[in-house]
């Protein structure tokens, strides 16, 4: 019975910590929809859809073309920023005085359009980009590399939009709007420019999360559709454009998927995440860590 | 109004009559399925008319068809009952879902996102007991040997025809019912402004939940008759995120303010994945929803009334 228990401790811990692995890269992906929305105020549903497209980026660079890794990554990135921003000039700048429903269907528009574009040049065949990278075992726990790496990648790009945010000049005026969009404009801020940046550096972050997803799952053109309503809950969570309620959120969830995973079948730990979720919904509707008013 | 009842007598005479007089099977299943869709579309738009963007109903579609078929495969139960039953715990759960998004006042896109969570849920749920519900490959009610009234099923489409027929005309009544309720002045009224419509004595909360209730049962019927006209349900047909994004397509495209909107969505959308299928074979994968997403986009920036509310409109500034 006692050496039972000790087993049983070990994966609870691997659980605990993997949680804590997977909660990095979550938090990554939820804090570029965040940024979308607390600036320009519009849900991106075609979200997870531009990490696909980061993702087959990837795959080809690296696994048809043999650009290393570490060259292909900031490749990928740039080319997906260059599809955010694409997406607010061609898609959200023309509604951005519809309502904000009508912005959010109109991205469910590109999610089918691009899930299909992949369908068509790529193929539905899983793709891998065949980086295996080992296992880290420590003590009787196992750990993929892909992982660690992936938390902290996770961690220096949050890091890095913390920095920018709060030192430069453009992360200062692009707070300010997420706070109040009327007043900046008479403060002589170019919204459209700020929009545009905001959309590019939103885009980058879904590349790198890309970037990161890649070494972990295969491609294919629905992948988008399994990151996407994760990514969704997590934000909606932590109160949509709150970006530290994202991150504790991101960070609830995956423990829930990881230790749900542990007792039960990996969809089983995604059941309990979505049903906690709801029930969240009743005590928090508007975000963890937001005052009841 | 006698022209009008004459027209209404007409029209319906002529759709009853369609199957006898053009006997192809293949195109008689096109119009069963054009039917069928245009009723989920049509539910779906109760909700959508009045500003209740819902992404969930791909959630409620899939109680709906699975439900249904669990109960006739493990307990026996006939799909008479079945159904029903089936509605009720699509309209528990939109109750579940509902209430703590209208009481605690969560619209917009808040409201799309907990939706969207639902239909994640019911998706994640039927992958997850793949045991019973056959997972992501799919599931198919028993079969009875030809056709058989107590289990809801036939092999004639004819008769499938009439009874989608049936069913689409009960959800424009049911449109209709709404349109000239006072519900409906409500829901407008909460769609403008929530709170000078709480002042003005409109009970929020309820209102919404009521024709979210009556939505996602519809929904749910829809679902359950898909599964039992198709024989073949799996979660990517009748549940998830791309179902709830398809009928939000559909309704916008035909219009979701008008109450044939939804079906002109259905008859859009249907014949034009029909036309790829047909025209380019296997090479056309894909590419029915990369046109979808296109005019998707384009209908929402330049035609936010779709295609059907924009000629009504414009017919009537004609006159």
């Amino acid at each position: 019975m006692a050496g039972f228990l000790e087993i049983f401790d070990v994966y609870l811990l691997e659980a605990i910590l993997s949680g804590i692995l997977l909660g990095g890269v979550l938090a990554l992906l939820a804090l570029g929809l965040n940024l979308i929305f607390g600036v320009i105020d519009v849900t991106w549903i075609c979200y997870a859809e531009l990490i696909m497209f980061g993702m087959y980026a990837m795959y080809y660079l690296v696994s048809v073309y043999h650009v290393p890794y570490w060259a292909a990554a900031p490749v990928a990135i740039l080319a997906v920023a260059g599809l955010g921003a694409l997406l607010h000039l061609l898609v959200i700048a023309p509604l951005l005085s519809a309502p904000p429903i009508n912005q959010l269907l109109a991205t469910g528009g590109v999610l089918f359009f691009l899930q299909s574009l992949a369908t068509v040049w790529f193929g539905i065949d899983f793709r891998n980009i065949g980086i295996r990278l080992p296992v880290l075992a420590l003590g009787e726990m196992h750990f993929s590399y892909a992982r660690l790496l992936a938390f902290v990648a996770a961690a220096i790009g949050m890091g890095v939009v913390y920095v920018f945010m709060k030192k430069t000049y453009v992360g200062i005026a692009i707070r300010a709007i997420a706070q109040d969009r009327q007043i900046m404009v008479l403060m002589g801020v170019d919204t459209r420019r700020l929009y545009l940046i905001t959309s590019a550096l939103g885009g980058a972050l879904a590349g790198l999360s890309a970037c990161l997803l890649v070494l972990m799952y295969d491609v294919h053109p629905f992948v988008g559709l399994s990151i996407g309503p994760i990514t969704f809950l997590i934000c909606v969570l932590g109160g949509l454009g709150n970006f530290v309620g994202g991150f504790v959120a991101a960070f609830v969830f995956a423990e829930i998927i990881s230790l749900g995973g542990l007792f039960s079948d990996l969809e089983w730990g995604y059941v309990l995440a979505f049903g906690f979720f709801i029930l969240m919904m009743f005590i928090r509707p508007a975000g963890l860590l937001a005052r009841r008013s | 109004m006698n022209l009008d009842r004459l027209s209404f007598a007409v029209a319906g005479a002529v759709l009853i009559a369609v199957p006898f007089v053009h006997r192809d099977p293949y195109h008689t299943h096109i119009f069963i399925l054009i039917l069928i869709w245009s009723f989920a579309y049509t539910s779906w738009s109760m909700m959508g008319r009045f500003g209740l963007t819902s992404l969930g109903h791909g959630g409620f579609m899939g109680v709906g068809a699975y439900v249904t078929a669990l109960l006739w495969n493990h307990l026996g139960v006939s799909p008479w009952i079945g159904i029903p039953l089936a509605m009720v715990a699509a309209g528990a759960l939109a109750l579940l879902v509902g209430y703590p998004c209208f009481r605690f006042r969560i619209t917009g896109h808040y409201f799309a996102l907990v939706t969207l969570a639902l239909s994640g849920i019911v998706l994640q749920v039927i992958t997850a007991t793949r045991d019973w519900t056959g997972g992501s490959l799919g599931y198919t009610p028993e079969a009875t040997k030809g056709s058989h009234l107590a289990a809801l099923q036939f092999t004639d489409k004819t008769t499938w025809y009439l009874i989608a027929l049936g069913v689409w005309a009960v959800g424009l009544l049911i449109w209709r019912w709404v349109d000239r309720s006072m519900d409906r002045y409500a829901m407008e009224a909460i769609s403008e402004d929530e709170d000078a419509a709480a002042a003005a004595g409109v009970n929020v909360t309820f209102e919404k939940l009521k024709i979210t209730v009556i939505s996602a049962l519809m929904t749910a019927f829809a679902g359950a008759l898909y599964g039992q006209y198709q024989m073949f349900i799996s979660p990517d047909t009748v549940s998830g995120i791309a179902v709830s994004l398809q009928m939000v397509f559909a309704a916008v495209v035909g219009g979701v303010y008008v109450a044939l909107g939804p079906t002109v969505g259905a008859i859009i959308t249907i014949l034009l994945a029909e036309t790829l299928r047909i025209g380019f074979g296997t090479k056309a994968v894909g590419w029915d929803n990369l046109i979808y997403g296109v005019l998707l986009v384009l209908f929402i920036i330049f035609l936010p009334k779709g295609i059907l509310g924009s000629i009504l409109a414009r017919i009537r500034l004609r006159r």
